[in-house]
């Protein structure tokens, strides 16, 4: 057991955990966070997608080791924002959720990819969802559902 | 969406798309999963399982527990309970005794506080075994290997259909066309593993469980504890995602489950991790269907004899209906005459095969499909030109000596598929190039509701759509949301009948004590044949809408008239209404590397009326790129019993970059018994594509193609050949 210290949703946060455990079971277990969804364990479905410093992971294979001194945003953190909700809606309207155990990844792998590439094309938004698995939708009203983020976003100046 | 732009379909078509009512609550990671659910005190399970796929279970050893954990098996089913689950057949048992019959057989659960516990409590197991000689292919368990493991032949079910006069046609002296076809396992690969929790509460057993048919699972488990069907409450978790895998298969979590919460007393949960979910869950039944076509002296098809075998797996289950369904569609659009069709469901000791989106369709039809193309290509005709012939039309006949009572639209649908894919004109294109590409087309129908007279005489759906004194509505039914839209479907559906706003409508998960039971969601029946109901009771509804305080409406099932069958001889309409289809499919293919690359995909689906265009959208773009990775990339093979694919690092599902956008299109064509119109279709939509896929690589790479997944090595082994 260490103690470890990281910034999570913007505020400071100490747990004691061995450093080799997976920080989805921290977020989960320990702190609740239960819009990290475990899809595979194994670093293949993107379900458990996070940002950590500001980039898109998958909280299953992260050791809490590497999260001590990181900055990590899950979906509690980013849902209630402008830029969170935006995708949310975004998503809403194009039909992107089925079964929606995918979707909260996918809000994650959008954020990730908009604050980069605020008006990206389908090929660039295919590339940026391509670690997400989703069994549902066969992924075109997911695309969809990123264009239209990037539009509505775009009039909204979320990016700015 | 503004609330008023989602009941735009009161004043316009019901298919004007609304934003799903469940869409918000899940983007935004609100929505709980039975992972994510919190009970006081919970405890975990862990399956121990079966490492054999045939063996003789000679001793458990059970490792002295600590304090708070428990190891439950058969001998703690209390007196009167049956080792049983009373499935669609009886046969699978809730804890393996004396025998094994597949690698993953349940045979105890662990049960504690601390999951890391429980995984250094499951390696001390030691578990004896006396190895028998097992069977795992179709031939294996058709020549009885190693003896019996059914029965005494290892038939689980056997049919036979016979149209027209095929023995004069096979004595005769026609051209023959033999022909085999080939499908594999197929894993469901929802992206939410299954999972449920046990309680005991207020002298009820309360299941939780991520699944597809509640009330299915309450008959499954009563008897094991020797208890009433209403003492086990099966309530709806919000569920990631089925496709069939959460229709029979929870029975068997839940069945244990149970028994654990029987002996214990305290919720128990068990959420399998995907490498179980993978290698320890039903799959889609393999198939092999060898057909002998005997074609005159005008290239005309005269008849056909067809034999289907489907790999049922240790257990029964549902196969022997998988089976009926493969056999019913195993002419798929086309009127043919004189055919024979035989069909058997095999016993194996591979795991248990069991209900998978099409349920027998997608086999029959990809075996049609392919055997159909391979004729034109012996017969040096186009697919679509050689097909088309024999479309089935209104009034036409099934082989089930059926009627086609609707009207048929594919020449309608073919010429929309021909215009948008430009089938017609790029194969001539590519044919004069030589180029390795071409456009695959495949033709496809799914009759919704259960087969024959199933809805009449086994179901009996029964709905209840409440008014309360506010005049808010209320729908109780047993249909579950499993991510297909049939929440939001149906409160429209009510909605519109009632001239009121969506957010007036209420749909809750449903709950076995307080949802009358209108079946299983299952067999593209929930709109057609539920949504019918809702639809009737919003009627009667509306009729006492000024009534004073609460107000009932409930809707019993009535078939249509019209329909006959016979369910012993299975003679007469199999199904009271089909949804069609066509898929085009664009390849071209690597000289080199044996890739390939997907160009387009172009379909036409005719359902009745769409009662959400954006979520029949989803559907269809869900279906068919579901069943290309089934066509190209799902391979699932099984290695002395084992399943040799169990990470989705191993077992490739599609991702944003294998396939581009399916362009899909309708043709609206009213049911008359379906809520405004609308037929089944979250089955439909994958039957096809498969086949269409393998069919433009086919022609591509100029050499039949007899079985999937179409990938490389199966394309550089037949340019060897
Ligand atoms: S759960 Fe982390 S990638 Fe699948
Ligand atoms: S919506 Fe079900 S997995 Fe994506």
């Amino acid at each position: 057991m260490q103690q470890i210290t990281f910034i999570l949703n913007g505020e400071k946060q100490v747990v004691s955990a061995d450093p080799s455990s997976r920080l989805l079971d921290i977020l989960r277990d320990t702190l609740g966070l239960t819009a990290v969804k475990e899809g595979c364990g194994e670093g293949e479905c993107g379900a458990c997608s996070v940002l950590k410093d500001g980039k898109l992971v998958n909280s299953c294979i992260v050791p809490m080791g590497s999260v001590d001194g990181a900055e990590i945003t899950t979906l509690e953190g980013l849902r209630d924002t402008a830029e969170g909700e935006n995708i949310i809606s975004a998503y809403a309207d194009s039909g992107a959720v089925q079964c929606g155990f995918c979707t909260p990844g996918m809000v994650m792998a959008a954020a990730a990819l908009l604050r980069e590439n605020p008006e990206p094309d389908e090929q660039e938004i295919r590339e940026a969802l391509s670690g997400n698995l989703c069994r549902c939708t066969g992924y075109n009203l997911l695309v969809k559902g990123v264009t239209l983020a990037s539009e509505r976003g775009k009039e909204k100046g979320i990016w700015q | 969406m503004h609330q008023s732009i989602n009941n735009d379909f009161l004043q316009k078509a019901i298919g004007t798309p609304v934003r799903r009512l469940d869409a918000l609550d899940k983007a935004s990671g609100r929505a709980k999963y039975i992972a994510d659910m919190k009970f006081d005190g919970l405890l975990y399970a862990r399956m121990i399982r079966s490492s054999r796929a045939r063996a003789r279970l000679l001793h458990v050893a059970v490792p002295a527990l600590p304090e708070g954990y428990y190891y439950i098996s058969s001998n703690d089913i209390p007196e009167g309970g049956e080792n049983r689950l009373y499935m669609i057949t009886n046969d699978w048992r809730v804890f393996a005794e004396d025998t094994v019959r597949y690698i993953g057989e349940t045979i105890g659960l662990l049960v504690g506080p601390d999951r890391n516990v429980l995984r250094d409590l499951e390696r001390e197991i030691k578990i004896s075994y006396e190895d028998l000689e097992p069977a795992f292919t179709i031939d294996e368990g058709l020549a009885v290997k190693g003896g019996p493991i059914h029965g005494e032949d290892n038939i689980f079910a056997e049919y036979n259909l016979k149209k027209g006069d095929p023995d004069s046609i096979f004595s005769g002296s026609y051209r023959i066309v033999e022909d085999e076809i080939l499908t594999g396992f197929q894993e469901h690969a929802y992206m939410e593993p299954q999972g449920m929790v046990g309680e005991y509460k207020n002298g009820k057993y309360v299941i939780t469980a991520s699944c597809q048919c509640p009330y299915y699972m309450r008959k499954a488990v009563a008897g094991i504890l020797a208890v009433d069907q209403e003492d086990i409450v099966v309530s709806q978790a919000i569920t990631g995602g089925a496709f069939g895998g959460k229709e029979h298969f929870p029975d068997v979590i839940a069945g244990p489950l149970v028994v654990a919460v029987h002996v214990i007393r305290k919720p128990v949960q068990i959420v399998f991790d995907r490498h179980e979910d993978i290698s320890f869950t039903a799959k889609r039944h393999p198939s092999r269907t060898r057909f002998r076509t005997a074609i005159d002296e005008n290239n005309r098809i005269v008849g056909m004899d067809i034999d289907i075998a489907i790999n049922g797996g240790g257990y029964q289950s549902c196969s022997h209906i998988v089976l009926q369904r493969a056999m019913f569609s195993v002419n798929s659009v086309y009127d043919l005459p004189n055919i024979r069709i035989r069909g058997r469901a095999v016993a194996t000791n591979t795991f248990p095969s069991d209900a998978f989106r099409g349920f027998g369709a997608p086999q029959g039809i990809f075996a049609c499909e392919m055997h159909m193309s391979h004729l034109a290509r012996a017969l040096e005709m186009d697919d679509a030109e050689f097909k088309q012939q024999y479309f089935v039309q209104t009034g036409g006949t099934t082989v089930t000596n059926g009627m086609i009572h609707e009207e048929v639209k594919l020449p309608e649908m073919l010429e929309k598929v021909l215009e948008s894919s430009g089938y017609i004109e790029k194969n001539r294109l590519y044919a004069g190039e030589g180029a390795a590409k071409a456009v695959g087309i495949s033709f496809y129908n799914h009759g919704g509701g259960f087969t024959g007279d199933g809805e009449k005489e086994i179901i009996k759906a029964r709905v209840r759509v409440s008014r309360d004194q506010n005049h808010k509505v209320t729908i109780y039914v047993s249909n579950v949301e499993m991510g297909q839209g049939f929440q939001t479907t149906a409160c429209k559906v009510a909605a519109k009948v009632l001239g009121i706003p969506l957010q007036d409508v209420f749909f809750q998960n449903p709950d076995t004590s307080v949802v009358p039971n209108s079946g299983p969601t299952v067999a593209s029946r929930s709109m057609m044949i539920v949504g019918k109901l809702v639809e009737r009771a919003a009627r009667q509804l509306k009729n006492s809408w000024n009534d004073q305080g609460a107000v009932d409406a409930e809707e019993d099932y009535v078939q249509p008239p019209g329909i006959e069958w016979n369910s012993t001889t299975f003679q007469g309409d199999a199904y009271p209404a089909f949804g069609w289809g066509i898929c085009a499919v664009e390849v071209a293919v690597d000289p080199a590397t044996a890739e390939v690359e997907t160009k387009g995909i172009w379909t036409v689906h005719d359902i009745g009326v769409p009662i959400d265009d954006l979520i029949v959208h989803g559907q269809v773009h869900g279906g068919v790129i579901q069943a290309l990775g089934y066509g190209s990339l799902e391979k699932l093979e099984v290695k002395n019993g084992a399943f040799l694919q169990n990470t989705f690092a191993d077992y490739i599902i599609p991702t944003t970059m294998d396939f581009p956008a399916v362009e899909s299109d309708l043709v609206e064509n009213p049911y008359e018994y379906g809520p405004f119109g609308a037929k089944g279709m979250g089955e439909l939509v994958f039957d096809g594509a498969a086949a269409a896929y393998a069919a433009a690589v086919q022609k591509a790479v100029d050499r039949d193609i007899c079985s999937i997944p179409v990938n490389p090595e199966l394309i550089m082994k037949l340019r060897q050949a």
